[in-house]
């Protein structure tokens, strides 16, 4: 007898008018200015990356010995932000590193966050002595102060972009574990965990099913911060000269570049650390409102910065 | 206390054992043979079979475990190919620079963080809070190196104020054995030399301190905040007490607690920072001599440094614990 066809207008603008407040209040999150600021940088970020091939104006490798440590030129000059000791244009080797940050940071993240994961959960879930193992190795891992672990992997297995994947993942696991095991060791007593377990699922099943969607807002919140201290750690190595091989452009090689030539050539040294600086700077602000939004519990535990 | 403190070192005990099981296993995955890695590289293939059998590198991999974890202990982290010296007392000779860096710079982090946090969480939402946040911002998302390259290129490039490489001006540090250059000579009244020291010493610190600063701030801001809507705020204010008594008597007094738990957490941050700013700076601390030990492949000195620097982090960690177990009693006798 009674649908929505019969209902009295007024009620349904109220239904609509409740629908587009609850989107609205959906959507107010994710613009506040800190996020949508976070938000614009790394789009830029991703959207330079995607098409350096395409916007850079210079091939990043080509030398130009006639054109070395020319000074940026805004408006007409050839070469707009300068090239460097062997007149490789910067803007172009810019805009092809941040590919390269972005790709080695995504690839850290999600490798970081696979192996994090699936060794909280089953330390967390099976408990007693596969726990006990794993967090030994937790521990030993973690008892190296942050980076000079990455450093030491670098300096015996060499350069190289597995190496280096494996040094940033080295630690950066441990920030998933420590969440995961947490959550799954109070989700394996629940109610849901016994019912899945008496209707016959194995621990793989109740792991992956029951067990680890449960862990997925945790995870992004700390990929975010992971992921701008994976840009951060990238760089330091590749200013170190224990990053990717030396011919591919990366803004922490430009960086160790520009502090050789600081005394002649400033543009070298500050447009890599500019790139670094905002790139870092955007996603922590978006790792920021994303908690907020995600995981408002996670607000006190600390940045999760290192 | 004391059984505290016998259970915390039995359980330190096999972390740094595997550590050092760690270490080892990086060695022997690089690749070559350690042999190849550990002699220099003009060494004959006689000097490789008599290293090989002196260092027992023809048994079985356990047993050269045991006598790599034999030689740590007995503190032989063995000889440095390019200097020729024990690799322990180059470390030695390294490690006051960068523990004065490491303080100086904590210095800097605590001195500057910690008001502007008070002043950013006493005023929630006012301009003096966005001011800070966006500071707290920029100095969590600056990295050491790039912040130490600008200050090289601006304030000694452009304005020619302060030196930017090195600890101090040639031959004005002679004679301070310690190492120690800005506390011995203020310590021994000679203003002169801890000037020069302090002169070298600021950049690279505000280098190296600003991302724990901007970490403090943080922290300090929202400790404040949490505490001032306490009961006992509320009571001081009743008493009559000026604002700022109870903000900077009352309530920084514990809200101070969270902020020695994030230092003590982010040394470990300032320890590996240290390395880098250190090579940024030319500063002679034993973060550059691990660097220029990779770069001239000297792997027994980067051994050396790497256990080093883990064990000091181990060591640090523990001090903190045993500080937390005396000031609560709680962690003593829970769990």
């Amino acid at each position: 007898m009674e649908n929505s066809a019969t209902l009295p207008a007024n009620v349904v603008g109220a239904q609509r008018s409740s629908r587009t407040r609850r989107l609205r209040g959906a959507i107010r999150p994710w613009l506040a200015p800190k996020v949508a600021a976070g938000a614009v940088i790394v789009l830029i970020l991703i959207i330079v990356g995607l098409l350096a091939h395409w916007i850079a104006p210079y091939d990043p490798n080509v030398q130009n010995l006639s054109h070395a440590l020319r000074p940026p030129d805004w408006l007409f000059g050839s070469h707009l932000l300068g090239t460097d000791a062997v007149g490789r244009d910067i803007l172009s080797r810019l805009f092809y590193g941040a590919r390269v940050s972005l790709v080695i940071a995504v690839m850290v993240v999600i490798i970081s966050g696979v192996v994090g994961i699936v060794l909280g959960a089953i330390s967390g879930y099976f408990a007693g002595s596969t726990d006990f193992l794993i967090q030994k190795l937790v521990e030993v891992v973690w008892a190296f102060p942050p980076l000079l672990l990455a450093i030491a992997i670098m300096a015996f297995l060499g350069q190289g972009l597995e190496n280096l994947i494996l040094a940033l993942v080295s630690q950066r696991w441990i920030a998933y574990c420590r969440v995961a095991r947490g959550q799954a060791l109070s989700l394996r007593t629940r109610e849901f965990v016994d019912a899945a377990r008496s209707l016959g699922a194995n621990h793989t099943r109740i792991i992956l099913r029951h067990i680890m969607p449960n862990l997925f807002p945790s995870a992004v919140v700390i990929g975010t911060f992971s992921m701008a201290s994976a840009i951060i750690s990238e760089a330091a190595l590749s200013f170190l000269g224990l990053g990717v091989p030396p011919e591919i452009p990366t803004w922490g090689s430009m960086l160790a570049d520009g502090r050789t030539y600081i005394s002649t050539s400033w543009w070298l040294a500050l447009f890599p650390g500019l790139c670094i600086f905002f790139t870092v700077l955007g996603i922590n602000l978006l790792g920021d409102g994303l908690r907020d939004i995600l995981d408002p519990r996670l607000k006190r535990s600390g940045s999760g910065i290192g | 206390m004391l059984r505290y403190l016998l259970g915390r070192i039995i359980a330190t005990i096999p972390v740094v054992v595997l550590i050092s099981l760690l270490v080892f296993l990086l060695i022997h995955a690089a690749p070559g043979d350690p042999a190849d890695l550990l002699l220099s590289e003009e060494a004959s293939p006689a000097d490789i079979a008599d290293a090989r059998r002196r260092w027992g590198l023809d048994q079985p991999i356990y047993i050269q475990y045991l006598h790599f974890l034999t030689n740590i202990a007995a503190g032989d982290l063995g000889m440095s190919f390019r200097y020729a010296d024990p690799v322990i007392g180059l470390i030695g000779q390294r490690l006051p620079a960068t523990i004065e860096l490491a303080i100086a710079s904590l210095l800097i982090a605590i001195i500057i963080g910690v008001p502007l946090g008070v002043w950013a969480g006493a005023k929630p939402n006012s301009w003096a809070d966005n001011l800070g946040s966006v500071f707290g911002f920029f100095g969590i998302s600056m990295p050491s190196f790039w912040l130490g390259i600008m200050l090289i290129l601006i304030i000694s490039g452009y304005f020619n104020w302060l030196p930017s490489s090195g600890r101090s001006t040639y031959g004005v540090a002679q004679g301070l054995e310690t190492g120690f250059y800005i506390s011995h000579s203020l310590l021994s009244g000679n203003i002169k030399v801890a000037w020069d020291g302090i002169k070298y010493i600021i950049m690279p610190a505000i280098a190296l301190g600003t991302g724990m600063m901007g970490l403090v701030m943080r922290v300090t801001r929202s400790s404040v905040l949490e505490i001032m809507s306490e009961d006992y705020v509320r009571t001081a204010r009743a008493k009559g007490l000026d604002e700022s008594t109870v903000l900077w008597r009352h309530v920084l007094r514990n809200a101070l607690v969270p902020v020695i738990t994030v230092v003590g957490l982010e040394l470990g941050t300032l320890l590996s920072g240290s390395i880098i700013v250190e090579t940024v700076f030319a500063w002679p601390g034993s973060g550059s001599l691990l660097i220029s030990a990779i770069q001239s492949r000297d792997y027994p000195l980067i051994t050396g440094t790497v256990l080093t620097y883990t064990i000091a982090f181990v060591a640090i960690n523990f001090v903190i614990d045993i500080l937390y177990a005396l000031i609560d009693p709680r962690i003593r006798f829970g769990k």
